[in-house]
């Protein structure tokens, strides 16, 4: 240890300990606690206390170990507060186990710490919203106030949501631990979809206060990574990555002066092109042919493509379609058929759309009459183009989709484009 | 933990198929897994009574106490180590598949100081 270390050093490695060794120590914590409030405290507790330290005595050689010892401390601390307030059992032999483990090296247990963690959070016994907001907090190490901002609701929503969930892992019996290998697929599927809801939270048009908003799609990426380094067998796990990474690889394309940028119309050169190098190399190393492998293979098409109009739509197409076995959601249907279209010829696509329009299990999406409005105009129907358009901007959901969309109307040829003049 | 299995009908699930019934072979193994404390099959909800004391007086009524499509056909009371376990034995009961299955943890009245 190096005495004295300046405040911003020591500010920076307390954010990097917080960043890789907070679930790593929350994890052993519940695990020895058996007390998932009593865990969160005490590593709350050991983190100020870092920062409290580390100033004059020196970052840890080992920040983790010396995380996880002040908590344990700070636990037993609690325990021995409460048991001497009143007797009971159950507390003694919680503080036994701490005791025993005090000397003890924790490090072999701590990957096994991080998966019981990570799928106790995302248990299908468990609310959706209750595994999104648990695994942030419990696993990113995310506060409820980040959360609570992050998915617009008010903070004691939030806490409360937190409470819930704790109350029920405790109530209901959900077992710390990693599932049987029985139920290992199905479980990972649940953890896979917890992350790729988070990531998608975040990819979304934010309307909220960007500066204040935790990167939500950056966090997924996190966690995807720490359940990849833990489960490397996991194919899935990876191909989600992949297609998050790829994604990902897009953002600074995504928008230009705060507005929209689609697909078609992003420069290419502003995609992050080691995270696209990524997204490849991993999606090679996930075979199986999963629904998110099917997905990041979709993904990779686009990412391979030197433009929008080099893209292998033929490709897209066959992946849809295989992407469709998996679920029978109309949003892969309306992307099968907008690829086919982009594959086939505009005449293909319009007659796709149509029936998937007299379906009516997208009525109200303002992506389909947005697709119909993009096919007409590549048949020259400039007219019935324009009135899809106008159709697609009322059922916007998003100012910047709103105005993508009137972008789209008044940039078509002719007079299709322009308001009808008012009678 | 303890857990009541309400074993429920459930008008989305395949139909019943007695070939396909292997409660007997159901019981037996949590018999024999230690993990089956007792459960019975119930008469319908057509020969269900409910009882009420209402403002002092006796309310007796014919039927359940809630009007469903669905009703309780059956009860297990389970003893396992977690709700994993008890999600397990439960997936394998036959009603799982042609009916549905709610799982309730006990929640014992603390009388120690009474």
């Amino acid at each position: 240890m190096a005495p004295s270390q300046p405040d911003d050093a020591v500010a920076r490695a307390v954010a990097d300990a917080h960043r890789e060794e907070w679930s790593r120590v929350v994890a052993t914590l519940i695990r020895t606690t058996g007390d998932w409030d009593l865990a969160e405290e005490a590593v709350g507790e050991a983190f100020e206390k870092a920062l409290r330290r580390w100033p004059a005595d020196g970052i840890p050689t080992s920040p983790g170990g010396w995380l996880t010892t002040v908590a344990r401390n700070h636990a037993l601390d609690v325990l021995r507060r409460r048991t001497s307030e009143q007797s009971k059992y159950r507390e003694v032999a919680i503080m036994r186990s701490l005791e025993g483990e005090a000397d003890a090296d924790v490090e072999p247990l701590a990957a096994d710490d991080r998966l019981r963690l990570i799928f106790t959070c995302a248990h299908p016994a468990l609310p959706l919203e209750a595994r999104v907001a648990l695994t942030l907090r419990t696993v990113a190490g995310l506060t409820t106030a980040e959360i609570a901002r992050a998915f617009f609701v008010p903070e004691a929503t939030m806490a409360q949501r937190l409470v819930r969930a704790k109350g029920k892992i405790r109530n209901a019996g959900i077992p710390y631990s990693t599932p049987s290998a029985e139920a290992l697929p199905a479980r990972l599927d649940g953890v896979l979809a917890v992350l790729y809801l988070v990531y998608n939270e975040g990819y979304g048009p934010s309307s909220g206060d960007a500066v204040l908003r935790v990167d939500l799609a950056a966090e997924a990426i996190r966690l995807t990574r720490l359940v990849v380094s833990l489960m490397p067998a996991e194919s899935e796990a990876r191909a989600l990555l992949a297609l998050m990474v790829l994604q990902h690889a897009r953002r600074a394309a995504r928008t230009r002066d705060g507005e929209l940028v689609t697909l078609d119309e992003q420069d290419r050169a502003l995609w992050n092109a080691a995270e696209v190098a990524e997204g490849l190399e991993l999606l090679a190393s996930a075979p199986g042919r999963g629904p998110y492998r099917v997905q990041a293979e979709i993904q990779a098409v686009h990412a391979r493509a030197v433009d929008a109009n080099a893209t292998d739509w033929r490709r897209i197409a066959d992946l849809y379609a295989e992407f469709a076995r998996f679920s029978d959601s109309p949003f892969i249907a309306l992307n099968h058929a907008i690829s086919q279209g982009f594959a086939d010829g505009p005449a293909i696509g319009l007659a796709e759309l149509e029936t998937l329009a007299a379906s009516r299990r997208l009525e109200g999406y303002h992506l389909l009459p947005a697709a119909q409005a993009e096919f007409l105009t590549r048949a020259g129907r400039e007219v019935d183009a324009a009135e899809r358009y106008r159709e697609a901007i009322a059922l916007a959901p998003t100012t910047p989709e709103r105005r993508h969309l009137e972008r789209k109307l008044a940039g078509l040829p002719g007079a299709a484009g322009q308001n009808p003049t008012p009678v | 933990m303890k857990y009541m299995m309400f074993v429920s009908t459930d008008a989305t699930a395949e139909p019943y198929d007695a070939a396909e019934d292997n409660i007997v072979e159901w019981v037996q193994d949590v018999d024999a897994r230690g993990v089956h404390l007792m459960g019975e099959r119930l008469r319908p909800a057509e020969d269900a009574t409910t009882v009420r004391m209402r403002k002092g007086e006796l309310v007796v009524t014919d039927g359940p106490f809630t009007e469903s499509k669905e009703w309780i056909a059956g009860f297990d009371i389970i003893d396992c180590r977690d709700l994993d376990e008890a999600i397990e034995i439960a997936s394998k009961h036959p009603m799982a598949r042609f009916g549905q299955i709610e799982l309730r943890p006990f929640w014992p009245l603390e009388l120690d100081g009474v």
